[in-house]
C-alpha cells in the first residue's frame, strides 16, 4: 500500500512556485497534500495529487524536473501521542525516516502522516503488524 | 572514401618538397603585398630569402589575433579588392570583428579542403546533406556548403535555428548527413526524442560536427542517440574556415591539409617549437592563400601532432582533438580551466548530455568560480540530502581534478541559455 508521490525540483527563483501551481490548476490536478523542503539555493516540492502520472507528465512538458517516489501514508489518531506511536514502531524496526509531513482532510478525521523511509517494504510490514492503518491513493480520493 | 589521393596519401618526401616551395612563395607574397607582414619581418631582421628549409620557418615572427585587429578591416589583405570575391569573419569576444577575404582560387581551395573532409566523414556524391551550421559571416555554413557542393552532394542549406522544421526536413528528405556544431546536434537529438519520433523514420548516417570543443564522451552520446558516425573538423576563419584538418573514420585525430597549411606546435609561453607528440599551441602558416595569407598564426588552440601512419591510408600529419580554445579557457586564481573538463566530470558521473555554465566573478579581489548545472532526471533525487551530497561530490571532483574550488549550483532544466551555433559555456563577470 504505497502511494506514488510527486517530487519537483524548484530553483529559489521568484514565481516558480506560482507557475507550478497554475500548471496544476489549468490541468485540473487536485492537490491532496503538499510540503516543501527549502535550502539556500533550491527547494523540493512534494505533493500527493489525484493523478500523479498525469501531473508528472504535464509538469515535465512544462520544463519542470519531476520525480515520483513511493511513500507510505499512515493514519494516526489526531491527538497527543498519535505520531509517537507510529514512530516508535519504525524505530523499533530499525527503519530510518528520510522525511515526513502530515495533513488532515477534514477536521473530524484522523490525521495522515506521509513517510519516506529507508526501507519501504520493511516499514510497510512493521506498521501493518503493529495494527497501524495504511491508506492508499484510492482511499484518499474518496475522503 | 578519399577525395584527393595525391594530396592526402602521397609520399611524405614529395610533400615536404612541395611545402618548402609553397612556403617560400607564401612568405614572399605576404612580404611583398602586405605591409604589416613586411614591417614585422624587417623588425625581426628576416626576409623571404632567409627561408631555405622548412625549419627556417622558425625564424619568422608570429602573427596574432591582435595583429588582425590592429589592421582591421583591410590591412592584412594581400591582393587588390577587385580580386577579392568574398568576405567572412568572426565576432571576437571583445566586440570587434575579425574579417578575412578570399579570391576565387582561395574559395576553390577551401571547397577542396571541405570536399576532402566530407569524403573522409563518409559522404558520397549521392549523399543528402543538411547544413545546420549558421550561414553568414561565420564560416561554418558556407564552408561546409562549398565542400559538399564541390563533391556533388545534394545540399540543404537550412542554416541554424527553427529546430522543429530542421527535424521535419531531415525526416522527409531522407537526410543522410548532418553538419552542425556538436551542441546543436545534441539539441536536435533531444528534440527528436521530445517530439516522440522514432529513429527508424530517419536515414541519418553521418555527422560532420565541428566549430566547438567536444569531449569524447559527448561525441559517443551524439553517435548513440542519433545512430550516426561523428567526425570532427578543425578550422578557424583566420586560416580559411572549417577544413584545415579533418577526422577520418578511424577517429584518431584530424588529418591536416598539409599541402595548404603548415603546422607547428609551440610552447605558448616561450614561443619555442616543441618536438612531435608534445602538447602545445598549434600555429599555422598558409601555403597557398592569396587574399589573406597567414604566417605563423597563433591559433591559441592546444593540441599535439603525430606523423604516425593512419590506418585510413592518408599520410598527412594528424592533430589531436583540441583540448581547449583560449576563448573558452578561463584563468581562475591562476589556474587554467577548460569547460570541457567540467563536461568530462559530469559525463563520468553518468550524466548524458550535461548543460552547464561556468560563471567567473571577482569578489574582494578574489576570483570565484560557480558551476551551474541543469538538474537532470539522473541527478535529481527527492531528498535534500541526496542533492547536497551530489553537489558536494561534484565540487570535490572539480577541486581534485582541476585544482580549483568551485561552487556548484543546480538549476532547473531549460534555464541556462541554449545556442543554435556555438554553445556558450562561460560567463566572465570579472571587471579587471
Amino acid at each position: 500500500m504505497f502511494i506514488k508521490q510527486l517530487s519537483v525540483f524548484l530553483e529559489n527563483k521568484k514565481g516558480r512556485l506560482a507557475s507550478l501551481a497554475s500548471v496544476m490548476a489549468r490541468n485540473g490536478i487536485d492537490l491532496y497534500a503538499l510540503s516543501i523542503a527549502d535550502t539556500t539555493n533550491f527547494g523540493i516540492l512534494r505533493a500527493l495529487t489525484n493523478d500523479t502520472d498525469k501531473a508528472a507528465r504535464i509538469l515535465r512538458e512544462e520544463g519542470f524536473m519531476v520525480n515520483t517516489t513511493e511513500v507510505i501514508a499512515a493514519e494516526v489518531d489526531d491527538r497527543p501521542g498519535g505520531l509517537a506511536k507510529v514512530l516508535d514502531v519504525l524505530d523499533a524496526g530499525g527503519i530510518g525516516v528520510e522525511y515526513l509531513y502530515s495533513f488532515v482532510r477534514n477536521p473530524s478525521d484522523s490525521a495522515l502522516i506521509l513517510f519516506r523511509v529507508s526501507d519501504t517494504e520493511a516499514a510497510f510490514k512493521a506498521l501493518t503488524e503493529a495494527g497501524v492503518r495504511l491508506i492508499g491513493l484510492d482511499e484518499l480520493s474518496k475522503k | 572514401m578519399i577525395w584527393n589521393e595525391q594530396a592526402e596519401c602521397g609520399s611524405v618526401r614529395d610533400r615536404r618538397a612541395m611545402q618548402l616551395e609553397r612556403l617560400q612563395w607564401s612568405v614572399r607574397h605576404a612580404y611583398e603585398h602586405c605591409a604589416p607582414y613586411r614591417a614585422k619581418m624587417i623588425a625581426a631582421g628576416v626576409s623571404p630569402d632567409d627561408v631555405r628549409t622548412l625549419k627556417d620557418i622558425e625564424k619568422l615572427p608570429f602573427t596574432t589575433k591582435q595583429d588582425l585587429r590592429d589592421n582591421y578591416p583591410y590591412g592584412m589583405f594581400a591582393v587588390d579588392m577587385e580580386k577579392v570575391v568574398r568576405i567572412q569573419g568572426t565576432s571576437g569576444t571583445t566586440g570587434k570583428l575579425t574579417l578575412v577575404g578570399y579570391t576565387e582560387r582561395d574559395l576553390d581551395n577551401w571547397a577542396e579542403c571541405m570536399a576532402r573532409t566530407s569524403a573522409s566523414a563518409g559522404l558520397t556524391p549521392k549523399s543528402i546533406v543538411q547544413i545546420s551550421y549558421g550561414y553568414g559571416l561565420f564560416t561554418g555554413g558556407l564552408g561546409m556548403h562549398g565542400g559538399a557542393e564541390k563533391m556533388g552532394c545534394t545540399v540543404i542549406p537550412i542554416s541554424a535555428g527553427n529546430t522543429e522544421r530542421q527535424i521535419m526536413l531531415m525526416r522527409d528528405l531522407g537526410v543522410e548527413a548532418l553538419a552542425c556544431t556538436p551542441s546543436y546536434a545534441m539539441h536536435l537529438a533531444e528534440m527528436i526524442e521530445k517530439m516522440g519520433l522514432d529513429r527508424s523514420e530517419f536515414r541519418l548516417k553521418y555527422g560532420v560536427l565541428g566549430a566547438e570543443p567536444c569531449s569524447e564522451a559527448f561525441r559517443r552520446e551524439i553517435e548513440r542517440r542519433l545512430g550516426i558516425c561523428v567526425t570532427d573538423i578543425y578550422g578557424l576563419c583566420e586560416l580559411t574556415g572549417p577544413g584545415v584538418a579533418y577526422e577520418c573514420a578511424e577517429q584518431q585525430g584530424m588529418h591536416i591539409n598539409e599541402d595548404l597549411f603548415y603546422p607547428e606546435i609551440i610552447d605558448p609561453e616561450t614561443g619555442r617549437v616543441l618536438p612531435e607528440g608534445e602538447t602545445g599551441e598549434i600555429v599555422f602558416t598558409s601555403l597557398q592563400k592569396e587574399a589573406f595569407p597567414v604566417i605563423r598564426y597563433r591559433t591559441r588552440d592546444l593540441t599535439s601532432l603525430t606523423s604516425e601512419p593512419c590506418a585510413c591510408g592518408r599520410t598527412t600529419r594528424r592533430m589531436s582533438k583540441v583540448l581547449g580554445r583560449s576563448d573558452d579557457m578561463i584563468i581562475v586564481r591562476g589556474v587554467n580551466v577548460f569547460p570541457t573538463q567540467i563536461e568530462t566530470i559530469l559525463m563520468e558521473m553518468g550524466e548524458i548530455a550535461p548543460v552547464y555554465m561556468l560563471v567567473v566573478d571577482r569578489k574582494s579581489n578574489m576570483d570565484t568560480l560557480e558551476v551551474q548545472i541543469e538538474v537532470s532526471q539522473k541527478l535529481f533525487g527527492d531528498t535534500v540530502k541526496h542533492i547536497e551530497e551530489l553537489v558536494n561530490h561534484i565540487g570535490e571532483r572539480i577541486r581534485t581534478r582541476l585544482g580549483v574550488s568551485a561552487t556548484v549550483t543546480l538549476v532547473e532544466p531549460g534555464s541556462l541559455p541554449r545556442s543554435e551555433g556555438k554553445a556558450k559555456r562561460v560567463t566572465d563577470r570579472r571587471k579587471i
